[in-house]
C-alpha cells in the first residue's frame, strides 16, 4: 500500500517522458541492447493449501522455489520444463499478475516484488504477457477491435492517428485482415486468435513480452509461422521474450539462451549453443534426447532416447537434496542430502548438479549410485561405469 | 519441425472458417461479425414453442402498456358499475356464461357489475408492473452481489453466500404478509395502491435476488478463471473493468434467461398476495384480487373465475416456455 502512494506521483511523470517515443522506432530503448532488462533474485511462489470449514492451512504448493536469472534487453530467453514444474507460476510472477511469496523481481532496476495494482499500472505498458490458450485470452464478447484496442483504453494512451488506425495497424502486422475489427473471437481459428492475441500484447510496444506456451495450442502446421511470427516481430520492435515451452523443440531456434525448470527450480540456464552441444544436467540431456535431433553428429554421439522412470514428484512435498535424485540415473548419497547450487561451470553456462555431464564431477568422493539410481539407469537405457555398482553400495543403501 | 517459412504477412494460415462465407456476403455489405447474439436468435427461430410464448409475452406487455387505449375502446373504465347489467334480486350477471356479450366481452362482475375484460386488462397491467420491476430489483442486486461474490471470493464471497442462504429459506409470503399489515397507506408521497405496489415491488425483488445471485456467482467463479481476465489484469485494467467489462457481457445470456424464469414466479407471488388480501388494494384491479372476490360466487357463476385463472395460467406459461427457449438458445455448449 505504501509502495502505491509513492508510486503515484511518479506515474504521470513516466508516461509524458515515454509518449514522445511511442511512434518512433523502438531500437532507441532505456536499456542497451545486452544490458539487464529483468532481474529475479530469490523468487518463490508458495500456494496455500487450505482445508475444511476454518479453511487452516495444512501445506503449500511449492511451484516456484527460489530462482534466480536476468534477462538482458534484446534476447529470448527460452523456459522449458515438464508440464507443472511452475513454468506459468513464473511467467505470471515476472508480469506480477501474481506476487511472489518471497524474492524480489526487478525490471529496469526498479524493485515491482510488491506493487499493487496502481503501482504496476504504469510499468504494464513495458511488460506484456502472450497467453497458452487462444480459446480463452480473448473475450468471446468482444470484437477484435475492442480486444486489440484495450490497452489503449486501459492505459489512456492515443496512439497517432487514432485508436482504430492503430489496431488496424497491428492487425495487418501480425498478419491478418484489417477489415475484421469487427468481427468476434469465434470466428477464427485457433492460429487468428493467437494472433489477434499477439497483436494486443503488442500494441503498447513493450519492452518485455511473455509468451506462455504461445503455440502448444496450435496445430503443429501452424506453429512454425506463429513462432516465426514472433522472431520476425522481435527484430522489428526490438523486443525482449521469455518465451515458455514445455518442449525444447519449439524454442531451439528462437532463443538466445535457455533455462530448464524441474520442480520449482532452474536446474540449467546456459547459452543455446552450450545447452544443446553440451547439455551438463542429467535432466536436460533426457529433455534434449526427446527432442528430434537433426544434428547427425549429436545423433551419432548419443542415439538413445533417454527414458526417464516415474512421475514428476509432487511440488507439496518435493525431494530433498537435488529434487532430480528420485529419477536421476547418476544419483548418489549427496544428491539426497545436499541440495546442489546453481552455479556457472563454463562460461555461460550454470548448472544445479553434483555429478553433471560434460564438466568437472563437483562431489567425485562420492560415487556409489543410490539403487534407486541404477534401476533409473537400466530404465534410461543409459551405460553405467562398473565402479559406481559394486554389490557393496546394494548393501550400503538397505542398510541406510 | 520449426523449419523456416518467413511469411508472416500474408494469411496462408489455416483456412478462415468464415472466409467463404465472407466473400459471398461482403459482396454489398460491410464485412461485419455475426455476433453471438445473432446466432442465438437464430436458434430462438427455430423453436416454434418458444416462439409462440415469447408472442404472447410481447402481446402481455402491449396490453398492459395500452391499457386505457385499450379499455377506452370498448368504453368500460374497470371501476365503473354496470348495475343494469345484474340481476335484480340475485346481483349476478344478466344472461348466460357470467354476462358476456357483445359490449361485455368477458361478462361482468356479480355484486357490482364492474366490466371484467377491464379488469383483466387492467389486472395484467398490475401483474406486470409489479412483477418486472420486482425483477429488475433482483437482477441489479443479484448481478452485483452475485459477480462480487464469485469474483472476490474469501470471506466477502462467504458473507455474501451466508445472506442468501438466508433469504432463501425465509418464508417470504408471511413476511410480507406481516410486513403490509403494518405498513401505513402513507408512505414517501406515494399513496393507496402506491404504496401497496411499491412495497410488493421492493420486497419481491429482495427475496427473489438470491435466485439470480446464485447463478451469477456461480457462473463467475468459472469466468474468472479465463486467460482473458489475465490479459486484462496485464494491461492494467482494475476490479471494476474486469467485473463489468469483461465478465458482465458474459454474464448477460445467463442473467437474461434466469430473470424471464424469475418474471413468472413473481407474477405468482403477486397473485397470492392480492388474493390473501395483502396485495394491490381494492379497488384497483388485480388478477388475484378478482381470484379472491370469485370465490365466494364460484357456484353460480363459475365464469368469473375463469377470466383471470385462465389469464395468470396463460401469461406464467407463456413467459416458462420463453424462457426455456432462451435457455436452449443461448446455451453456450451448444454454442462451440
Ligand atoms: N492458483 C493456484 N493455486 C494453487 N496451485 C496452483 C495455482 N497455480 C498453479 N498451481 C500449482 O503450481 C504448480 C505449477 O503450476 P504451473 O501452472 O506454473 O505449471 P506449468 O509448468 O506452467 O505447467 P503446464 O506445462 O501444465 O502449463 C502445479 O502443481 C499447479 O497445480
Ligand atoms: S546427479 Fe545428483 S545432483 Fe545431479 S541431477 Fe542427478 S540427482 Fe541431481
Ligand atoms: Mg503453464
Amino acid at each position: 500500500m505504501r509502495e502505491n502512494n509513492e508510486d503515484r506521483p511518479a506515474a504521470p511523470a513516466a508516461e509524458s517522458a515515454s509518449e514522445p517515443d511511442a511512434g518512433t522506432v523502438a531500437l532507441d530503448k532505456d536499456a542497451a541492447p545486452g544490458e539487464v532488462l529483468l532481474k529475479v533474485t530469490g523468487l518463490q511462489k508458495h500456494f496455500p493449501i487450505r482445508k475444511g470449514v476454518l479453511q487452516r492451512q495444512v501445506g503449500s504448493v511449492k511451484a516456484v522455489d527460489g530462482i534466480d536469472f536476468d534477462v538482458r534487453s534484446g534476447e529470448t530467453l527460452g523456459v522449458v520444463g515438464e508440464s507443472g514444474c511452475g513454468k506459468s507460476t513464473m511467467g505470471r510472477l515476472i508480469t506480477r499478475l501474481l506476487e511472489p511469496t518471497a524474492g524480489t523481481v526487478e525490471f529496469e532496476g526498479r524493485d515491482i516484488t510488491h506493487l499493487g495494482v496502481r503501482g504496476m499500472r504504469p510499468m504494464r505498458r513495458d511488460v506484456q504477457m502472450i497467453f497458452q490458450d487462444p480459446y480463452s485470452s480473448l473475450n468471446p464478447r468482444h470484437t477484435v477491435g475492442a480486444i486489440v484496442s484495450a490497452p489503449f483504453k486501459l492505459q489512456g494512451v492515443t496512439p497517432e492517428g487514432g485508436v482504430k488506425k492503430e489496431v488496424q495497424r497491428l492487425l495487418e502486422v501480425v498478419g491478418l485482415n484489417p477489415e475484421h475489427y469487427n468481427r468476434y473471437p469465434h470466428e477464427f481459428s485457433g492460429g487468428q486468435r493467437q494472433r489477434i492475441g499477439i497483436a494486443r500484447a503488442l500494441a503498447l510496444k513493450p519492452k518485455l513480452v511473455v509468451a506462455d506456451e504461445p503455440v502448444s495450442a496450435l496445430d503443429v502446421s501452424i506453429q512454425a509461422q506463429v513462432v516465426n511470427l514472433l522472431d520476425d516481430l522481435q527484430q522489428e520492435m526490438g523486443l525482449t521474450y521469455v518465451i515458455i515451452a514445455h518442449d525444447l523443440s519449439v524454442i531451439r531456434h528462437v532463443s538466445d539462451r535457455i533455462a530448464v525448470m524441474y520442480l520449482g527450480k532452474i536446474v540449467e540456464l546456459a547459452d543455446r549453443k552450450s545447452l544443446y552441444e553440451s547439455p551438463m544436467h542429467p535432466y536436460t540431456n533426457a529433455l534434449l534426447s526427446a527432442v528430434p535431433v537433426p544434428d547427425p553428429r549429436r545423433r551419432a554421439a548419443k542415439s538413445e532416447r533417454i527414458l526417464l522412470r516415474g512421475d514428476v514428484p509432487s511440488p507439496i512435498a518435493p525431494p530433498s537434496g537435488c529434487r532430480f535424485h528420485t529419477r536421476c540415473w547418476k544419483a548418489t548419497e549427496i544428491c539426497k542430502t545436499a541440495e546442489p547450487p546453481l552455479i556457472p561451470l563454463a562460461t555461460g553456462h550454470q548448472v544445479a548438479c553434483h555429478h553433471p555431464e560434460n564438466a568437472e564431477d563437483q562431489a567425485p568422493q562420492d560415487t556409489v549410485l543410490l539403487t534407486a539410481a541404477v534401476e533409473a539407469a537400466e530404465a534410461a537405457g543409459v551405460e553405467v561405469p562398473e565402479t559406481a555398482v559394486p554389490d557393496a553400495s546394494k548393501a550400503e543403501a538397505t542398510e541406510a | 519441425m520449426t523449419a523456416p517459412m518467413h511469411d508472416t504477412t500474408t494469411d496462408v494460415d489455416e483456412p478462415a472458417p468464415v472466409a467463404a462465407e465472407a466473400t459471398a456476403e461482403s459482396k454489398a455489405k460491410k464485412v461485419e461479425g455475426r455476433s453471438l447474439k445473432q446466432i442465438a436468435w437464430n436458434r430462438l427461430k427455430q423453436d416454434k414453442v418458444a416462439l409462440a410464448g415469447g408472442i404472447v409475452v410481447v402481446l402481455l406487455v402491449v396490453v398492459s402498456v395500452f391499457a386505457p387505449v385499450l379499455v377506452s375502446l370498448f368504453g368500460h373504465p374497470p371501476n365503473e358499475g354496470n348495475l343494469d347489467q345484474l340481476e335484480d334480486l340475485t346481483n349476478l350477471p344478466k344472461g348466460a356464461l357470467g354476462g358476456i356479450s357483445g359490449d361485455h366481452l368477458f361478462g361482468v362482475e356479480p355484486n357490482t357489475g364492474r366490466d371484467v375484460f377491464s379488469r383483466i386488462v387492467y389486472g395484467a397491467r398490475i401483474s406486470m408492473l409489479v412483477a418486472v420491476l420486482a425483477a429488475a430489483v433482483a437482477v441489479v442486486l443479484g448481478t452485483l452481489f452475485g459477480i462480487i461474490a464469485g469474483y472476490f471470493g474469501g470471506w466477502v464471497d462467504a458473507i455474501i453466500s451466508r445472506v442468501m442462504d438466508v433469504l432463501l429459506s425465509f418464508p417470504q409470503l408471511l413476511f410480507i404478509i406481516a410486513l403490509v399489515s403494518v405498513l401505513p397507506d402513507d408512505l414517501l408521497g406515494l399513496s393507496g395502491s402506491g404504496v401497496r405496489i411499491a412495497t410488493l415491488v421492493l420486497v419481491i425483488g429482495l427475496f427473489g435476488w438470491p435466485y439470480i445471485g446464485r447463478i451469477v456467482r456461480g457462473q463467475t467463479l468459472s469466468l474468472r478463471e479465463r486467460e482473458y481476465v489475465e490479459a486484462a489484469r496485464s494491461l492494467g485494467g482494475g476490479s471494476r473493468h474486469i467485473l463489468f467489462r469483461e465478465l458482465l457481457p458474459n454474464l448477460v445470456a445467463p442473467i437474461t434467461v434466469y430473470t424471464t424464469l424469475m418474471i413468472p414466479t413473481n407474477i405468482l407471488t403477486e397473485a397470492a398476495l392480492s388474493f390473501l388480501g395483502a396485495g394491490v388494494r381494492p379497488p384497483t384491479a388485480s388478477w388475484g384480487g378478482m381470484l379472491r372476490d370469485a370465490l365466494s360466487v364460484y357456484e353460480h357463476d363459475p365464469m368469473f373465475m375463469v377470466f383471470p385463472g385462465l389469464a395468470i395460467f396463460l401469461t406464467v406459461l407463456a413467459f416458462n416456455l420463453f424462457g426455456d427457449g432462451l435457455r436452449d438458445a443461448l446455451d453456450p455448449k451448444g454454442t462451440r
